[in-house]
């Protein structure tokens, strides 16, 4: 048994209504855990006073510089000492959960003892950058704690200016539209670097996301330094039976409505059977005796939204591989900025595919290492130097892909204009 | 200090040994699902095996009695497997069609509401606030508890013109995240200076440098070494104070709560987008936020009458125009929403598309 309860009347207020709540989870730790208890007594007075009361400090494990959020206690009395002091230490531990957030019971269930021994009894399923958080633990107990955690096979996460905890999406595991294998990726790409999360030591955070397809279901681009997403070259597969499936289910309005009409390229045609053209670039499926519903490849932008309306019907095509987006963040300083491509495609198949991405993810680590000013994410570097800039200390080519549009004004010397078109013409014969 | 363990530096743990046995086997190998109900998402592979999963809310910050009771119910319904999505939803994968009620049952008595699948207004993307943050101004968990209790039926009912992706933020850093409709801390006052603690605790220059506006120089206050703020400068962005505990941002009276809609990180249609200002000055008015629950419900309301199907909110103004959001919202367009910060030039209209 704990000691006695702080009076909650504002968090009291949440524990009605349909949504489970927080505080009546909070409370039933506190039945058992002073620290919870005190915790209450914060946040209720973080509720009436409208102020936060933690502030940081240094608490790590041995062997590591981050991972650990210290949380020290602000709201102290007259003489200096805490008005709650059983949450007066109330640090996180970050842990890096398995690619796609799967897990079997007995692996929970091992946490949960693991925080019932050592913690306030909170975890987090998940935050915001993906790890899973172990929060409220005492400046003695992080160690035990963690030794634990990390004799079960898991590692700590990442904080401060260092390689973040990385996000994948469900992809390969569940999920049709996906073009690579996400986990492994993330996986190749964490763990070859993972000497960057434990010991900070960039200029700040640095965030891999990836996503098996457009849809970008971990947000990578706008909240990736680098973002590693799906996509295909050749034509989208067709399955004529799913596509008949869907017009019966749905009519001639729908399929004219919510897929042909909002094709962001106007990339999709329906034509009668007779009309129907023909081409390497076309995919075309029948959704009814008389119609031909056709796509131009080439002018499709790999948006999803046709596949998404007809699952099943429209599948990505079978070169598959991943674009490469570099440079989205949040706000902080500059405003918020989305990922821009970099590579427009890239195999992603074979180890010596994995292996490049893991270079490549290499060496735009170093550059921004080497590059970035104190406190400045990628995004916000490559603004400062430019785009090309970047993308020569990386020896990587330029390719029209990564414009929206060209340049429209004058404001730059190019009087080495003809020795670019040679370096164009030469990597051309190349390819 | 040697009997300290030096860690296994074992990095992201290989999920298959994690996953659910049938999505381990199909790896890769998908080709196709459907929504047969809300809260369901079935999924067809190569092979020809199937999976139903059954997808539910938690409330995120996650007691042990609750993981515990998760177990138990993955153990008894879904082979002793669960995961969890970007958004804190929870996932159980059954194999036989006939498993789902009875899991919905049991999950519902339970208290956990099933739904967030496709066109529904999913788990709000949240953050630490008052709960753990250094520098929040408001809670987030609270926050996200009294809106999902107003949203709850637009959780398991999936009736939106397309998903609806929510965030809050309890700081203009908005670790929340881009969203069809973000809930965002707005600061309104320029910090107020704790001066005798700057001499102690502060990094001067790395403060001074943070400031995206310079509007922060060193200055000797009553003969000690302190900060000042051009106030006239200042935007309120609250950039100061995680290096700088003393430039007290947070007020009780003065921070706000702003409404910004239709940013959207698919690349589905349109491009990725930002989300943009629509609402201020709203009270932060915690346990409950009533204020801001009626502007995010009105917003929701309004999309639901009148997007089509398959517009996400940003598809939606696109093709009404943002007069007209702010119109049919009868929210007021103020001098605030003409943007005066880098690239505005690009948001503003150059041409006579207007409707009318
Ligand atoms: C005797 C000397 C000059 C004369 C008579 C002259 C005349 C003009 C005229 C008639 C225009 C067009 C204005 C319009 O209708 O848009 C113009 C534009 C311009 N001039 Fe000059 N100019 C002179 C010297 C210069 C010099 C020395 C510079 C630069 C160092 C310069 C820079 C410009 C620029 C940048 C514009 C374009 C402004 C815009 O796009 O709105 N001019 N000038
Ligand atoms: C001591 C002499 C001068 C100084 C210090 C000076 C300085 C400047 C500066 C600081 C700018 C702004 C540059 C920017 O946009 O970042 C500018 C723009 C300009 N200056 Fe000068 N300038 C001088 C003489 C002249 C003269 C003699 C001419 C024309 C005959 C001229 C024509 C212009 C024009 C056309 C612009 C561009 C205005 C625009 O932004 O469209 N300037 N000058
Ligand atoms: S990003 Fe694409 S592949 Fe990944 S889960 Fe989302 S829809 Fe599926
Ligand atoms: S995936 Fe391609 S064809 Fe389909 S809607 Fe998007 S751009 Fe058009
Ligand atoms: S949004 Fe701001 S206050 Fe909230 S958790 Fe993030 S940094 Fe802290
Ligand atoms: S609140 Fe923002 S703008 Fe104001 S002084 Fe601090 S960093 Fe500068």
């Amino acid at each position: 048994m704990a000691k006695k309860m702080h009076d909650t009347p504002m968090l009291d207020q949440l524990e009605s209504g349909p949504w489970p709540s927080f505080v009546t989870g909070l409370k039933r730790e506190a039945a058992t855990k002073d620290i919870m208890v005190d915790l209450l007594g914060q946040l209720e007075t973080s509720y009436q006073t409208k102020k936060g009361y933690w502030k940081g400090g240094t608490v790590g494990v041995f062997g590591y510089g981050g991972g650990v959020i210290p949380r020290f206690t602000e709201l102290k009395d007259e003489n200096e000492n805490p008005v709650f002091p059983d949450a007066a230490e109330f640090h996180t531990l970050r842990i890096q959960p398995p690619a796609g957030m799967h897990y079997d019971t007995a692996t929970l269930r091992k946490f949960a003892d693991i925080w019932d021994k050592y913690g306030s009894g909170l975890i987090g399923l998940h935050g915001q950058s993906g790890d899973i958080m172990m929060q409220g633990c005492s400046t003695a107990n992080v160690q035990p704690a963690w030794e634990e955690i990390n004799a079960m096979g898991f590692d700590m996460g990442g904080a401060g200016p260092a390689l973040r905890t990385s996000m994948s999406c469900v992809g390969a595991a569940r999920c049709e539209m996906s073009c690579y294998d996400e986990a492994k990726a993330l996986r190749t790409v964490i763990n070859a670097n993972i000497d960057d999360m434990h010991r900070p030591a960039l200029p700040y955070k640095f965030k891999f996301k990836f996503s098996g397809c457009p849809n970008d279901c971990v947000n990578s681009i706008q909240r990736s330094d680098m973002a590693t997403i799906g996509t295909w070259r050749d034509n989208i597969q067709v399955n004529e039976q799913q596509a008949r499936d869907y017009m019966n289910g749905h009519g001639m309005d729908k399929l004219v409505n919510d897929v042909i009409s909002k094709c962001p390229t106007r990339a999709i045609t329906l034509r009668n059977k007779a009309d129907a053209v023909s081409g390497d670039s076309i995919s075309t499926v029948a959704v009814d005796d008389q119609h031909v519903m056709q796509i131009e490849n080439h002018d499709c932008v790999r948006c999803m939204h046709c596949l998404n309306v007809m699952p099943g019907a429209l599948l990505p095509g079978k070169d598959k591989g991943v674009t490469i987006l570099v440079g989205g963040k949040s706000v902080l300083k500059i405003g918020a900025t989305m990922g821009t491509v970099v590579i427009p495609f890239m195999k992603m198949e074979t180890e010596e595919d994995f292996e490049k991405l893991n270079e490549l993810s290499r060496s735009i680590i170093d550059f921004f290492a080497e590059n970035a000013l104190e406190h400045e994410r990628t995004g916000e570097m490559i603004d400062r130097i430019g785009l090309v800039n970047f993308l020569e200390g990386l020896d990587l080519d330029i390719d029209a892909n990564m414009v929206t549009h060209p340049r429209a004004n004058p404001y730059v010397r190019m009087d080495e204009w003809d020795e670019e078109v040679e370096k164009v013409s030469e990597r051309k014969a190349a390819a | 200090m040697a009997e300290l363990r030096a860690p296994d530096e074992c990095g992201v743990p290989d999920p298959a040994p994690f996953m659910h046995p049938t999505l381990r086997k199909n790896y890769g190998k998908w080709v196709f699902h459907s929504h047969p109900k809300p809260g369901v998402l079935y999924h067809r592979a190569e092979s020809g095996d199937e999976v139903w999963t059954v997808k539910f809310g938690t409330a995120r910050q996650l007691d042990l009695y609750t993981i515990r009771l998760l177990c138990d119910l993955a153990d008894k319904h879904a082979d002793g497997h669960m995961r969890f999505t970007a958004r804190s939803n929870v996932e159980f994968m059954v194999t036989t069609e006939s498993k789902i009620d009875p899991l919905i049952k049991d999950l519902n008595s339970h208290g956990f509401p099933v739904g967030g699948t496709a066109n529904s207004v999913s788990m709000i993307a949240h953050t630490q606030g008052f709960l753990h943050c250094d520098i929040p101004g408001t809670d987030a968990s609270g926050v996200v508890k009294a809106l999902m209790d107003e949203l709850h039926d637009e959780f398991i009912k999936c009736e939106m013109p397309n998903r609806v992706k929510l965030s809050t933020s309890c700081c203009e850093i908005n670790c929340g995240g881009q969203a069809d409709i973000a809930i965002i801390m707005q600061h309104t006052k320029p910090p107020k200076i704790n001066h005798d603690l700057v001499a102690n605790v502060c990094e001067r220059p790395s403060v001074v440098a943070r400031c995206p506006v310079a509007a922060i120089r060193p200055a000797l206050v009553n003969g000690k070494p302190s900060l000042e703020v051009d106030e006239k400068k200042c935007i309120c962005c609250g950039a100061c104070f995680p290096p700088c505990p003393p430039m007290q941002i947070n007020d009780p009276e003065h921070s706000k709560i702003a409404i910004w809609v239709g940013g959207k990180n698919s690349n589905a249609r349109s491009k990725p987008t930002f989300h943009k200002l629509v609402a201020a000055g709203l009270p932060n008015n915690a346990p409950r936020w009533p204020e801001v629950a009626a502007v995010v419900k009105n917003i929701l309301a309004v999309y639901k009458a009148d997007a089509q199907p398959w517009e996400r909110m940003t598809d939606w103004i696109d093709r009404i125009g943002w007069p007209r959001f702010f119109e049919k919202t009868g929210l007021p367009f103020t001098k605030f929403h003409i943007d005066d910060w880098r690239g505005a030039r690009t948001t503003l209209n150059a041409s006579t598309h207007i409707r009318f």
